[in-house]
């Protein structure tokens, strides 16, 4: 058994806390070899990132090891003192953080930053550091290595950024490589060759690598084998393709089956069945009939931001972040709108609801005509009632200050919707429309789940009867099986209540699940625009067929 | 997992023994001297209670003491302990009504800087970064200078109280005007402000009922920070002679009549004032720390 470089045996990891103490990892057993990329996976609250932390020995206060061993190459790390432990970080094991941006010194050229490394961790003169540095970011496929040294980290992108921070990893050529959540912070196209980097470090150098991470597609394409985890237990082993193929365990199937297809469109979400109680019938009230013609049109439109001044008397320049033709949803259906970060789908997103006014170009909507004609308070009014929003975080989209019966019973009350003496039994249905106990109200926002946030943030959006609902990534900051179940909800909603919606994300795979039609943004413009079906199976442009061959894929299908 | 649960602030009090013994100072203090003409053994401003014959007795430990006169009496015979309790009075009520003026004025000109941004916040902010540049001490002493010199001097006598804290008021408001504009822009950007506006609710409720109550935490360290900077200010002011009349001296008054004897061994007329002021401050420093620490919880 000389080959396995890392173990943990019946490792235990407690936060002691005043109130009884918590255990976020029970007795986990792992084993890494050389040459092989192991994947940690688990919804958030797994343990999966303590358990790394914990082998770099930087638990974050005040949690400690209470059990169990860390074994690197048959020395106990656990008995090593803080000295100790420090002398091996870098240079035995090396770490790779989510964010590229915040884990480089952003006031640090990056030749001086890995230089240093070099320098400090191999015990090398500066001189000499430096000529290693260019090679080592040669290495990691950084193009004109020698003169992007002397550049900062915001001059580099996110994928160029993370690869620096991985030969930084590498500085001190360690023998076993810890990478939490690598490319969760950056696009797919991106994704897929700073994975594919990784793979080709860990076989050159039979180096072992613990892959954390939530995402299965990163794992099915990365991981040799995999460790399944669950409030700090290990679920499920094995090679990876027997465990996404063939898991044994109820919790890794429910898992595989909750991530959405990107090649078909599952029935559940196409057919959700129709509701039509009480608090739908209100829901509905006051809605005119039924057209068929567009709902939302934005024509012309085109937004610009202001650049930095070149110098201190110059003129500011201009960027355009969006600039489309003409964009239009029909009633009832429902826009997918995707693209990668800084495409401008937010931005675009935002103008289609009147929240950010357009540089030039209009957008008028069914029942109100051109936003610009909409003047007095009264129709202002009606048109805001109309046209709601959810967002991507469900932290900052509610206010922690307030309770969330009183969140719901503002919009009601300030529109008028109901009578006084109506609004607490409104709030009660409106949260068990959305799937939370009716009493849930009495609680403040950060006594929720991130997923039980999201669905306060939809009956908030709800409960002004909107006809256009625009969701802003509403599933992205939530764990794969949440994600469904909120998919489900928002797909029951817009079929029970005919809702118009414009659904933005950089997740083709939700994107399709959701979509009638789906448009493709690049760099402000739309590069096709085209039924879901017909724009997932035969993709005019090549910017949508790279998209969709760069999606992470869990199951192959 | 860790909610944050009502009780930890109790958790977080007890454990933290000076801020305990900080807060029970403050709360004496403040009920001590709101009070003081029912604790005060005597009413040390009243000629008809006093009696020259009574003048520089040492406190009641020493040789020749009275012991109706506990810390002593000053050379026109009135009790120091009451004077300090009257005294006392007069600076919390300058410390905390000052403190109050500057963070309405701070709050509003923050809140519309932060809020609105662009010219709003380039005028606004401009002012006070003038108002910065010159130390509060001398605002306030300009402040009360103009006063003085534009209202009759009985007339300034009487109003020498909300004089103090105009004065002062006046003076501190930028540093709240600062820290709210700071967290309004950061609260402004937030989604849920975007919400209210999806709701089409009016700017005064998303700033008032919205972002407002997000930026109260900085704004309460700041204030009681404020107060003890502000009782320093005024018995800075008073000592000077700027301040409050020698017939409603403050702990900054009791002070300046002290020090004129403390080199005639008649030491506990300045020092036990100095001692209360002292404690005061730094009651209120202490405090205000733990209140920052306990509203962030990256250092817990």
């Amino acid at each position: 058994m000389t080959d396995i470089l890392c173990k943990t045996q019946d490792l235990r990891i407690t936060f002691p806390h005043r109130l009884g103490d918590f255990t976020a990892v029970h007795g986990f057993d792992m084993e890494v070899r050389r040459g092989e990329i192991v994947g940690l996976i688990g919804e958030s609250g797994a343990g999966k990132s303590t358990v790394g932390n914990a082998i770099m020995g930087l638990l974050s206060h005040p949690g400690e090891v209470s059990g169990g061993r860390i074994e690197l190459e048959g020395e106990n790390l656990i008995d090593l003192s803080d000295a100790a432990m420090a002398r091996l970080r870098g240079r035995r094991i090396g770490m790779i953080f989510q964010d590229p941006m915040t884990s480089l010194n952003p006031l640090m050229t990056v030749g001086d930053q890995l230089a240093e490394s070099i320098a400090i961790l191999q015990d090398v003169p500066m001189a000499q550091a430096r000529q290693m540095a260019s090679d080592r970011l040669d290495g990691v496929g950084i193009p004109d290595a020698a003169n992007r040294m002397g550049q900062y980290p915001h001059e580099f992108s996110g994928g160029m950024r993370q690869r620096v921070v991985i030969a930084l990893a590498m500085a001190g050529d360690p023998d076993l490589l810890i990478a939490d959540e690598p490319t969760t912070a950056l696009d797919v196209s991106v994704q897929k060759q700073v994975l594919d980097l990784i793979r080709s470090i860990c076989v050159e150098r039979s180096l072992g690598v613990i892959l954390v991470t939530h995402d299965m597609g990163v794992i099915a394409e990365t991981a040799d084998r995999v460790y399944v985890m669950r409030h700090g237990k290990l679920v499920e082993t094995g090679p990876t393709d027997q465990v996404i193929h063939r898991p044994t365990q109820q919790y890794t199937q429910d898992l595989i089956a909750a991530i959405p297809s990107i090649t078909h469109r599952e029935d559940r979400f196409r057919n959700p069945v129709k509701k039509t109680g009480e608090i739908d019938q209100w829901l509905l009230q006051g809605h005119k009939g039924e057209g068929t013609g567009d709902y939302v049109t934005a024509s012309a439109l085109t937004k610009d931001f202001a650049t930095k001044k070149t110098s201190f008397w110059g003129k500011s320049g201009r960027f355009r972040a969006v600039d489309i033709p003409g964009l239009s949803i029909k009633r009832g259906e429902v826009l997918g709108l995707v693209g990668e970060s800084g495409s401008g789908k937010s931005t675009l997103g935002r103008m289609m609801t009147g929240l950010v006014p357009p540089s030039s170009g209009a957008v008028s909507y069914g029942d109100h005509g051109p936003l610009a004609d909409v003047r007095t308070r009264a129709a202002r009014k009606a048109l805001r009632r109309d046209v709601q929003v959810v967002f991507q975080d469900p932290y900052s989209s509610l206010n922690s200050r307030m309770r969330v019966d009183h969140i719901l019973a503002e919009p009601i009350r300030f529109h008028g919707l109901a009578e006084r003496g109506d609004i607490p039994r409104l709030v009660g249905a409106l949260l068990e429309r959305v799937g939370l106990p009716a009493d849930a109200g009495r609680k403040f926002p950060h006594q929720f789940s991130g997923g039980q946030r999201q669905r306060i943030c939809i009956a908030r959006a709800l409960s002004v009867r909107p006809r256009f609902l625009l969701c802003d990534e509403p599933t992205s900051a939530l764990d794969v099986s949440i994600q469904a179940d909120m998919l489900a909800l928002l797909m029951e909603l817009r079929r029970s209540l005919g809702l118009t919606m414009l659904f933005v994300s950089h997740d083709l795979a939700v994107v399709r699940q959701v979509s009638d039609r789906v448009a493709v943004m690049k760099q402000g413009q739309i590069v096709e625009c085209q039924p879901a079906e017909a724009l997932f199976d035969t993709p005019n442009h090549d910017y949508t067929r790279m998209l969709l061959a760069t999606a992470p894929r869990a199951t192959g299908h | 997992m860790f909610e944050r649960i009502r009780s930890d602030f109790w958790y977080e009090l007890v454990n933290s023994p000076v801020t305990v013994v900080s807060a029970i100072i403050i709360a004496v203090m403040i009920i001590g001297c709101t009070f003081a003409p029912v604790f005060a053994p005597h009413t040390p401003f009243d000629p008809a209670t006093i009696s020259i014959m009574d003048n520089n007795m040492p406190p009641a430990w020493a040789d020749g003491a009275d012991p109706r006169f506990l810390l002593g009496t000053d050379l026109q015979g009135r009790d120091v302990l009451s004077a300090m309790l009257y005294g006392g009075r007069i600076s919390l009520l300058v410390g905390i009504g000052a403190v109050a003026l500057s963070v309405v004025i701070g709050m509003t000109v923050g809140l519309l800087a932060g809020y609105f941004g662009g010219m709003t916040d380039a005028v606004l902010m401009r002012i006070a970064e003038i108002q910065f540049a010159f130390p509060p001490i001398l605002i306030a002493l300009l402040f009360n200078g103009i006063l003085k010199a534009s209202l009759p001097a009985d007339v300034f006598a009487q109003a020498a109280v909300p004089i103090m804290i105009l004065a002062i008021g006046l003076a501190g408001w930028v540093q709240f005007a600062r820290i709210v504009r700071a967290s309004a822009m950061v609260q402004r950007g937030q989604d849920y402000v975007t919400a209210c506006h999806a709701i089409g609710l009016p700017t005064p409720t998303i700033i008032l009922r919205h972002i407002t109550p997000n930026i109260l935490g900085p704004v309460l360290v700041l204030a009681m920070l404020q107060i003890a900077v502000a009782i320093v200010t005024e018995a800075t002011l008073s000592f000077l002679g700027l301040g409050t009349p020698l017939t409603q001296p403050s702990l900054g008054a009791l002070i300046q009549i002290g020090s004129q004897y403390l080199f005639s061994g008649i030491w506990w007329v300045v020092i036990f004032p100095g001692i209360m002021l002292l404690v005061m401050v730094v009651a209120f420093n202490l405090v205000a720390d733990w209140v920052r620490d306990y509203l962030n919880p990256r250092l817990r």
